[in-house]
């Protein structure tokens, strides 16, 4: 029988989706700005767990938006402005055609205004939803904060920009949320921890703004985004002072305020700086107290011991790492790039100066004899002060990835520098290269080849003796065992070597009994292990086959992708390998040329 | 202006090549010195004419003149008109329109243009063969025409049909004086007259008294054009001048002859005339005719005071007093004679109505003064400020939201190539940068996305140069891209893999590979082991049957069958010693001799009789195998019976008791499976259609059942009742072989598409397990009788033993557990092994492979 008046896709999933066209058609919406109350909103297109269905039938690809969030869009109060900016366009366009100039300036006087405050509270509900989602408004606003003024991208936008991310270095700063730094060949990559959530940013190198071809990158959408971020970044910025019991628009000692007047860009970044250096005024007008200790009672919420003391470690190298240059006087020379460094070393409680004759808002003078680095990017300097160390800056990265002060001997003025690592690797997962110079880090008995261990390594050398390379090859071998599942062969083979040679043994001592004794010995059947395991390894390969036909494709990418990272890593160990011995015949040639010199 | 190019023209005059007078000329010359007056001029025409006529017998020229001469003229000319009818007795159609009436009237205003004619007018005297431009009606001309042919040589030409006229004329005299007839087609507007000409005729009859005559006639003034303008010298018409560069001449007369330039005389001419002559620094060269001008002492005095940026009329008076009309002062005595009018002490009305307008728009805020309009931006600039928007941290206020809100995720965070000083491992070698410029067209399938690149120092870090297009990139995804909520595994891939019952638990089984039988020369096709276990047969490719022994791995026996054999079977019933061997076409009963000697006799003397029967063999059946007691050679190798069949026999199987023997020959089509009775010698045909291309058949170990595999399904039948009793799917292409469990409720099904379908008779008629253990075609199965035991065999050369333990409890599935895979022979044409058996009675398995060898494993 057939049931009246019910109809395919009338409920379920083909009724819960709306292609773009019907949305537009429902809201009245022109694309551009459908797309730009997207991007405010927060609104996405939705993938359908079944696309025929969602599509009608159809099973074109198809821009699907939930129908729930078409009608939410419904009900936005900021259509009407857009409808609004409709009119005035209109009414612009009419009054420059007919040169009513006097019309036009009114018009423009007063032209309609976005206001956004509700969207950030609707798109956030907390304060941690915000930070949660800060990563890429705090990415693009700092990439605003760079640009000129183009197309698109108002003055105003770019020195919103600049001022927020400014305030917001200065609430890091000031609750010394920073944790980790990266200088990637992209930026420099921060990752803070505020509440909890950890943020993290980039901040372009300097120079990142070029000019972009129209269908490569659309300045327009990216100044919607941004239009909304900085509404959401000045609420968060707001909060954060308020919780950090600052003043919120934060006074900067800097000269003039610079955020009306078109200054020179250069000025402006050199003061941006400058601000970063100077501690904000809090509202109580005490020194902000010293953080008070943390309890460090534990209570058995966790039911496992071991992950708490972990996290308890954990939170003492954070408290270490609060403090980790206080009391050091630094001094940036001027070839070094301030900003990221001004910002990590007053995050870490050091004080940081400049040259005076170039910049304002320096501190301190070079000729300061409590300097105790000086941070350097050059291969030499003529004038030095015995009293400090004349450091790259990369120390100063390293130095708070790992958490401690590396020693500087490494990172002396022109020296070649060790390899900068990325803190973000994920040591928990499995299958994952870890540099030697990492695991150096992760654990102290692993010494990392360098360049004077080679010296003397080559000496020994000289004496014909292969000791060290071998020595090397097992710790190599050590390091891979201790890497929870790695390849298996690489594993197996030491094993086999060993029962090998254990065979070889017992036979030389059978031929010996055998021709001592006539009465033969029962022996003991021994197993081999390698044997064994190629047993076992057949009857996995057999049981393999029997998984079902449900989990067989899965099984097999998951395998796939096991296996393609066993050989990842397997390639980065050679080409490590091959580095190594290449570097140490060049340090040996270079040797010998020297002894050839020394000697005539 | 008209005084002094008269003058230059009349000067010029003297060097153009003309039929004139030279008299005339000087006539002319001395003219232009007396004055500008039109009558005077009128007059000299006149007395040009009569000189002309002296000389030149009869000739009549008419010379036009304007209307718009002063009134005396006109006066004249009607004054003269008659005489110049009467003397003449001309016919002419001129007409004639005095509008002196007129004239009188403009007179005044007129006066400079009428110089201007004057000018033209003087052209017209100065150049004596000028054509006549009179422009009168077509039927002027005709009359013209009249009026020549039949008498005189008065002639006056039409401007429009010059062509007719300059055929005339050298048909004519050519001392006929052209009357020029300048008109302004201006002039003719300004009176508000539509055509006025005048022509001036002169009679050259009349010698003592020149008389000029001056005609004037209403022409239509589009025939009048603005040939006034045009040099009726030269006709080369309104062109630049420089065309004629390169020529000698500068262009051509009425009469078509060129004029030539004239000479320019050398230097020493020029510096003689600069000495000599005293007007040489007025002497101005006209370009249209390559004349020298005399310029005139008014031009000169207009030229100066052009020059000296004063306005060139000398009569006007700069320097008139000025008249203040409207001052500031406020005079006491009103300038107008009347008072000021009531509304002007009243405010007016619409104004205040404009202010109150404003004012109301002021109070509504509609406009705002400028200091408000600061004030708002200000207020606006503030409004922009930030207040606390989240109460508290982790509270949420009620309100609408996104509706089942996916937050995007994160950005990958960078990895240690991303550095600006990467380990060393990290940095792209050769190889790997030629992948990336390989992938140049589909990036999305580099493992990175960016070439790492190591820097000494932090200075000499450059700027991304793709980094504004990796954060557009990150906002489309953020609001273009579909998303949806995906599960993540976490999990091992270990954990996908059944957890089955270690082998070592499932044992015995054979391991090892513990003997090879050797004696085949080609591949091995079929084998079957005899029911107590001590002897195997086998036959293959090299059409010879051969006993092994098992214990000892020895050929105990061969026998040559004569064709491939592709199948052997041993008789189940152990009462008699008996194999089945199908060779091509011939099913043939051997008995091996082999074994106890008294079953081997007994089986000969069992086969020597052949029973006999009175049936009538079906015609069908008779066609398809006939039945043969083998004899000679064949009887003593063993051969016994010989059944002939019609088309390759590809399997021949024993029912469990021995005395039934089912043949099968795929190509039979509706006769490919035969059942022959040994006991009868006799054979019948169970299927008289064809369900497709049958592959292999069984009987059901314990009860009355056949199973017929055709290329994709296997069909059971109850040969009691005579019926299908179910159709087993088998869902795979094509089957190539099958076993049964020894319990009878189990089939395993070999594909050719390496599977290998394990059914479950009672569960149902889809497979209950599908095995993909080979990585190719199947082409053995076989359980063992006694131990939970399967084998397969397939063209990789692998042997795969499995556990396949069948309940007795119908609830409890079978258990199917592969435990080893053996892998010894060697591959032959692609195949690999051929046929697998267990021992009947220990746990050993046999495999038979293309490699000519037959393998024991224990």
């Amino acid at each position: 029988m057939v049931v009246i008046g019910k109809k395919k896709y009338q409920s379920g999933e083909g009724a819960q989706f709306l292609s773009r066209r019907s949305a537009l058609k429902k809201l009245q919406l022109s694309l551009k700005d459908f797309r730009k109350l997207c991007i405010l909103k927060g609104i996405y297109p939705r993938e359908p767990r079944n696309r025929k269905r969602a599509q009608h039938g159809d099973t074109s690809i198809k821009t699907l938006y939930h129908k729930k969030d078409i009608q939410f869009l419904m009900h936005e109060p900021i259509i009407w402005k857009f409808r609004e900016f409709k009119i005035f366009n209109r009414k612009v366009g009419r009054a420059k055609a007919m040169k009513e100039f006097g019309a036009l300036r009114r018009y423009l006087n007063n032209h309609p205004q976005l206001k956004l405050d509700h969207i950030v509270k609707e798109r956030y509900p907390t304060f941690i939803d915000a930070l949660r989602d800060l990563d890429d408004c705090l990415t693009l606003c700092f990439l605003f904060s760079t640009f000129p003024s183009i197309a698109h991208v108002p003055r105003e936008h770019s020195l919103l920009c600049r001022r927020l991310t400014v305030e917001f270095l200065h609430a890091v700063i000031a609750a010394k949320a920073l944790r980790k730094v990266f200088v990637s060949i992209k930026g420099f990559y921060y990752q803070a921890e505020i509440k909890g959530q950890t943020i993290t940013w980039i901040v372009p190198h300097h120079f990142s703004f070029e000019p972009q071809s129209k269908n490569e990158v659309d300045f327009k959408v990216m100044s919607t985004f941004v239009e909304f971020y900085v509404v959401m970044l000045g609420f968060v910025n707001f909060k954060l002072y308020h919780d950090l019991n600052m003043f919120y628009p934060p006074k900067f000692n800097s000269p003039g305020s610079t955020d009306t007047k078109l200054v020179d860009e250069e000025v402006y970044v050199s003061e941006r700086i400058a601000a970063l250096n100077s501690p904000l005024s809090s509202v109580n007008n005490a020194t902000p107290a010293p953080e008070e200790e943390l309890d460090t009672d534990q209570f058995p919420t966790e039911a496992d011991p071991s992950q708490l003391e972990l996290s308890r470690i954990e939170v003492e190298k954070v408290k270490k790492l609060k403090t980790l240059f206080k009391g050091l006087k630094f001094f940036v020379n001027r070839e070094v790039p301030r900003e990221p460094l001004v910002f990590v070393l007053r995050c870490f409680g050091g004080e940081v100066s400049w040259d005076k004759m170039l910049f304002v808002g320096s501190t301190f003078d070079e000729s300061n004899e409590s300097i105790t680095h000086q941070i350097v990017d050059r291969p030499s300097m003529t004038k030095q002060y015995i009293s400090r160390y004349y450091i790259q800056p990369q120390w100063v990265f390293d130095s708070v990835n790992a958490r401690q002060l590396l020693p500087v001997e490494n990172y002396l003025m022109g020296s070649v520098l060790p390899p900068h690592l990325s803190p973000f690797t994920d040591m928990l997962r499995d299958q994952t290269y870890i540099p030697p110079e990492q695991r150096a880090l992760l654990d102290p008995e692993f010494k990392v080849k360098t360049a004077k261990d080679d010296s003397e390594e080559s000496e020994a050398e000289e004496e014909g003796d292969d000791q060290p390379e071998i020595e090397q090859a097992e710790t190599i071998l050590e390091g891979e065992s201790a890497e929870a599942t790695e390849n298996d062969i690489s594993e197996e083979e030491p094993e086999i070597t060993v029962t090998k040679t254990n065979d070889s043994e017992s036979e030389q001592e059978r031929l010996k009994k055998k021709k001592g004794m006539v009465v033969q010995q029962g022996q003991l059947t021994r197993e081999n292990p390698w044997e064994k395991n190629r047993i076992e390894k057949q009857e996995y390969r057999l049981r393999e086959k029997m998984i079902k036909k449900k989990h067989r494709n899965l099984y097999k990418s998951m395998m796939q992708g096991k296996e393609d990272r066993a050989k990842e890593i397997w390639l980065l160990r050679k080409k490590r390998r091959i580095h190594d011995s290449t570097e140490k015949e060049k340090r040996k040639q270079m040797r010998k040329e020297g002894k050839i010199k020394n000697t005539a | 202006m008209g005084a002094p190019k008269k003058a230059g023209k009349r000067k010029q005059d003297p060097i153009i090549p003309n039929k004139s007078n030279k008299e005339e000329e000087r006539v002319e010359n001395v003219e232009e010195l007396e004055d500008d007056d039109d009558l005077d001029e009128n007059s000299d025409l006149g007395s040009e004419d009569f000189l002309a006529t002296d000389q030149l017998d009869e000739d009549d020229d008419s010379t036009d003149d304007e209307v718009e001469g002063n009134n005396d003229v006109v006066d004249s000319d009607t004054e003269n008109d008659p005489i110049v009818f009467g003397s003449d007795n001309d016919d002419e159609e001129l007409e004639f329109e005095s509008d002196s009436e007129e004239y009188e009237k403009d007179d005044d205003s007129v006066n400079e243009e009428e110089e201007d004619e004057e000018d033209s007018e003087a052209e017209s005297d100065g150049s004596v063969n000028s054509k006549d431009k009179f422009s009168s009606e077509s039927g002027n001309e005709q009359s013209e025409e009249e009026v020549r042919q039949p008498k005189t040589n008065n002639k006056s030409l039409v401007k429009s049909n010059k062509e007719s006229n300059g055929s005339n004329k050298p048909a004519r005299n050519v001392n006929k004086k052209v009357v020029k007839l300048s008109d302004h087609s201006e002039k003719n507007l300004d009176y508000g007259v539509k055509q006025n000409k005048s022509s001036i005729v002169n009679s050259g009859r009349n010698t003592s008294d020149p008389a000029v005559e001056k005609l004037t006639s209403n022409v239509d003034e589009y025939e009048q054009d603005s040939s006034d303008e045009e040099d009726i010298r030269n006709t080369i018409g309104n062109i630049p001048l420089q065309w004629y560069n390169e020529y000698p001449h500068i262009g051509y007369d009425w009469d078509g002859k060129k004029i030539l330039k004239p000479e320019k005389g050398d230097q020493l001419d020029n510096f003689l005339k600069r000495m000599e002559d005293p007007d040489f620094w007025r002497t101005v060269k006209d370009p249209m005719t390559g004349q020298d001008v005399v310029l005139s002492e008014a031009d000169i005095e207009l030229i100066t005071r052009i020059q000296k940026q004063k306005i060139p009329d000398a009569q006007f008076d700069e320097y008139t007093p000025w008249v203040e009309w409207f001052t500031s002062e406020v005079m006491k005595t009103p300038l107008r004679k009347f008072p000021e009018h009531k509304r002007s002490f009243l405010p007016s009305k619409s104004e205040a109505k404009k202010v109150s307008k404003l004012v109301h728009a002021l109070k509504m805020g509609w406009i705002k003064s400028t200091v408000e309009m600061e004030k708002e931006k200000q207020k606006n600039k503030e409004n922009k400020d930030f207040y606390m928007l989240w109460q508290s941290d982790d509270q949420a206020e009620e309100m609408r939201r996104i509706h089942k809100h996916i937050p995007a995720p994160k950005r990958h965070l960078p990895g240690h190539a991303e550095s600006y000083n990467p380990p060393p491992e990290y940095l792209f070698d050769k190889k790997e940068m030629k992948e990336w410029n390989k992938l140049k067209s589909t990036p999305w399938k580099r493992k990175l996305h960016f070439i790492p690149q190591k820097f000494n120092s932090l200075r000499e870090v450059p700027a991304y140069s793709r980094y504004i297009k990796e954060r557009f990139q990150r906002c489309l995804d953020l609001y273009l891209c579909p998303r949806a909520l995906k599960m993540r595994l976490t999990i091992d891939p270990a954990s996908l893999v059944p957890q089955l019952p270690s082998p070592q638990d499932l044992q015995p089984f054979p391991t090892t590979m513990s003997m090879v039988f050797k004696g085949h020369t080609d591949m091995i096709r079929s084998f079957t082991a005899e029911a107590k276990g001590q002897y195997i047969a086998s036959g293959g490719d090299d059409m010879t049957l051969k006993i092994w022994e098992i214990a000892t791995g020895r050929c105990v026996k061969t026998v040559p069958c004569g064709g491939i054999i592709r199948s052997v079977a041993w008789c189940p019933n152990q009462a008699i010693s008996l194999i089945a061997v199908a060779a091509d076409q011939k099913v043939l009963l051997i008995n091996p001799g082999v074994g106890d000697h008294l079953i081997t006799s007994k089986t000969d003397q069992l086969l020597e009789i052949i029973p006999q029967s009175d049936v009538i063999v079906n015609e069908r059946v008779r066609t398809a195998v006939q039945w043969e007691q083998a004899e000679g050679e064949n009887w003593r190798n063993g051969i016994r019976v010989i059944l002939n069949h019609f088309k390759v026999v590809k399997q021949v199987t024993w029912h469990a008791r021995g005395d039934y023997l089912a043949t099968v020959m795929p190509d039979g089509q509706n006769r490919s499976v035969l059942i022959n009775q040994l006991s009868k010698r006799r054979s019948q045909l169970p299927f008289s259609k064809s369900k497709g291309l049958v592959q292999c058949v069984l009987f059901h170990p314990i009860r009355p059942f056949l199973f017929v595999a055709t290329q994709r399904n296997v069909r059971i039948y109850d040969l009691v009742k005579q019926e299908m009793v179910k159709k087993l799917l088998s869902n795979s292409m094509w089957i190539s072989t099958m076993a049964i469990h020894p319990g009878g409720d189990n089939i395993l099904v070999g594909t050719y598409d390496r599977k290998m379908l394990w059914f479950d008779l009672d569960l149902s008629t889809k497979p209950y397990q599908t095995l993909r253990l080979h990585g190719t075609a199947v082409r053995g199965v076989a359980f063992h009788k006694r131990y939970p035991l399967f084998a397969s065999g397939a063209d990789d050369k692998g042997l795969i033993v499995s556990h396949g333990m069948v309940y007795n409890d119908l609830l409890q599935n079978p258990l199917i557990v592969p435990l080893k895979r053996l892998c010894n022979h060697e591959t032959y044409n692609d195949f690999g092994i051929l046929d697998v058996m267990f021992h009947p009675i220990q746990p050993w398995l046999f495999s038979a492979g293309a490699d000519a060898t037959i393998r024991l494993y224990t």
